[in-house]
């Protein structure tokens, strides 16, 4: 710790003036993230009401509905397995969708990293167009690529390549592959940027130490541009987790997600208070892996 | 471009002229486009369509309120719901110049008796669609999807509605929906539980997915099964002799309606045998008011989807929104299902 001297009038007047600046933003952010959260965390602790909505009466029946399910045969209680099921699936499903993102990001962003300076841009912005469609949109075009009577079934079958169209659809494989595609930029653009700012001496240094290829770029260049890993893989973890559209129609709805599972709370299942438990069951869980992600960072840069 | 504006200007005027205005609130791809133009051109009432996806979706919307909407066509089960919660108001049916057209069998009704609250839209029933190039057996059984034959076995969708399943797999196991019946329950969800490996999606948009041919076998809706036949004739509709569902979408006024005379000369102008042919024609589910198959296109007074055989008629069930207590069990066997 160094000792501040203090704030000059002018300083004084500079800090004001910024959070004077800032104040709509933040306002904003205060109504739209904390409004809807408020009323999320009030309806956990709820009764349900009949056929929707919420009684007002204070509950922790959804919070026990979330961990134990009694038994609707004969009553006996039991931990909720279905729940957990459920949580596990979509949290592999998102681990599975960062580490592959990462793995198409890199080489991407490399690539778009060391081009001229002048052609960067055009990368970039061709990185950005899958922006411009809405997602449902994109997820129906990947439904018209991928399923059986499709443009991919229908090339290879021309080719003579398959028989009989491969079941793409409808698989967890279809579920990745949209997932993937739809995170990819997330993840390319903050590599790009921790790319674009790697002395690529660190590289030549490394070689002319003897370093190979896979060492130079396991002890080199990933622990340098590690904020921006970080970063790309907050950005794809985070959505993925609460994805809905997209494992929906592209797995075909017979196993849950966490998203479709809270959306049946609040649709068909009538139990809004069960429904924002597991909303906040889901942000504790995206917590946790922020807390774990920033703690490595962390680390990495102390030692 | 001066000619474009002035048209645009000019249309402006021509709204502002307008009687009235009308808000229907209503399921997707399900209003007749050349309804709503009759309608406007014999009233110059303004109407306004917008859509909803699923029951649920419509009452939470309404029930939060400021919707602005002045008409609302609830599906029969959650029919009694709605007017439980005091979200309509009787629009006086009855004394209507057309509510005699209603046929009897759809005027005395159980979700609303002497229909005081609501005016037919469309009804229709809940079976299986079976591609029978695929597989040419009988088609009549919920076995298709609850124990599949081989040549559909891994091939099956079934839309994920909730109640609809449930109550066909209850039907299938020799109960009826909303039964308390543990027993009962427990054989539904083991068939269900036994069934699922030999599902290959649980999805809606069959009507594309059966005329494509992506999706050869499906519980699915008879209207959307006629579409589906039309772009591929392979496709046939079967009604369940264990029990199927058959329900039926009512226009209804809502409590809070800001236009309720315009609401009203609506709701009288689609018991015209006429207007509710065409909503018939064009959403491809038969409607309640006599007299209206004489408006229909042939290939609809004909089609199999329509017309129930003589022989299956009595295996179709009504059944309303199960209790709270038992929409438990059922939430609780889907969760099971679909984990």
């Amino acid at each position: 710790m160094t000792d501040r001297a203090a704030p000059t009038p002018a300083e004084r007047s500079g800090a004001r003036s910024g959070w004077l600046l800032s104040a709509p933003a933040l306002l904003l952010l205060a109504i739209g993230a904390t409004g809807p959260l408020l009323v999320i965390v009030v309806y956990a602790f709820l009764e349900k009401g009949s056929y929707s909505g919420v009684q007002w009466a204070f509950s922790t029946e959804a919070w026990f509905q979330v961990l134990f399910e009694r038994d609707i045969f004969d009553d006996t209680v039991t931990l909720a397995d279905a729940h957990l099921t459920i949580l596990w699936r979509s949290v592999k499903l998102s681990l599975a969708t960062t580490a592959l993102a990462f793995l198409l990001g890199l080489p991407t962003a490399w690539f778009i990293a060391t081009r001229p300076p002048e052609c960067r841009a055009v990368w970039l912005f061709l990185v950005t167009i899958p922006f411009w469609t809405n997602l449902l949109i994109r997820t129906f075009a990947i439904m018209e690529v991928i399923r059986n009577g499709g443009i991919l079934n229908s090339a290879l079958m021309g080719l003579g390549l398959i028989e009989t169209p491969i079941q793409i659809l409808y698989t967890d494989a279809a579920v990745l592959i949209g997932m993937v595609y739809v995170y990819l930029p997330l993840m390319v653009l903050p590599l790009y940027a921790a790319v674009e700012r790697f002395d690529m001496r660190l590289l030549e240094a490394a070689h002319d130490l003897y370093a190979s290829r896979w060492q130079a770029l396991r002890r080199v260049v990933l622990p340098v541009i590690r904020p921006g890993i970080v970063a790309g893989s907050i950005l794809v973890f985070v959505p993925s987790l609460g994805a809905y559209v997209t494992p929906r129609l592209l797995g075909g709805g017979k196993n849950m997600m966490i998203g479709n599972f809270i959306e049946l709370q609040f649709g068909q299942g009538r139990n809004w208070p069960l429904g924002a438990a597991l909303s906040l069951i889901l942000l504790l869980v995206v917590l946790c892996a922020l807390v774990l992600l920033t703690r490595l960072t962390q680390r990495e840069a102390e030692e | 471009m001066r000619l474009i504006l002035l048209s645009a200007l000019t249309c402006a005027a021509t709204g502002a002229l307008a009687q009235g205005q009308l808000n229907i609130y209503n399921w997707g791809n399900y209003t007749s486009p050349e309804l709503i133009e009759k309608f406007e051109a014999e009233t110059g009432i303004d109407v306004t369509i917008t859509d909803y996806d699923s029951n649920d979706t419509a009452l939470a919307k309404v029930e939060a309120g400021g919707h602005g909407f002045d008409i609302v066509v609830p599906t029969h089960s959650v029919l009694p719901v709605w007017i439980e919660k005091g979200l309509l108001q009787k629009p006086g049916i009855p004394q209507m110049e057309n509510y005699g057209n209603i046929a009897e069998r759809w005027r005395t009704i159980e979700w609303d008796p002497g229909r005081e609250w609501s005016v037919p839209w469309l009804w229709g029933t809940t079976g299986v669609a079976v591609n029978t190039a695929v597989y040419d057996g009988d088609i009549n059984t919920s076995a298709i999807w609850l124990d599949p034959p081989e040549a559909l076995a891994g091939k099956v969708n079934v839309v994920p509605e909730m109640e609809d399943v449930i109550n066909l797999a209850l039907l299938y196991v020799g109960s009826k929906p909303c039964t308390s019946d543990r027993e009962k329950l427990r054989a539904a969800r083991d068939v269900l539980a036994a069934a699922k490996p030999h599902w290959m999606s649980m999805d809606y948009g069959m009507t594309e997915k059966l005329g494509n041919g992506d999706v050869p076998a499906s519980v699915n809706w008879n209207g959307s099964t006629f579409r589906a036949r039309a772009q591929n004739s392979d496709v046939a509709y079967g009604y369940p002799k264990e029990g199927y569902v058959v329900w039926m979408d009512n226009a209804a006024l809502l409590a809070d309606a800001r236009n309720v005379e315009e609401a009203k000369a609506f709701l009288n102008f689609i018991m015209d045998p006429e207007n509710a042919a065409m909503i018939s024609s064009f959403a491809r589910y038969a409607n309640g008011i006599e007299g209206s198959e004489q408006y229909l296109p042939e290939d609809m007074r004909t089609a199999p989807e329509i017309v129930v055989p003589e022989e299956l008629r009595d295996a179709g069930v009504f059944s309303l929104a199960c209790p709270d207590e038992i929409n438990e069990f059922y939430t609780a066997i889907w969760t099971e299902l679909q984990k």
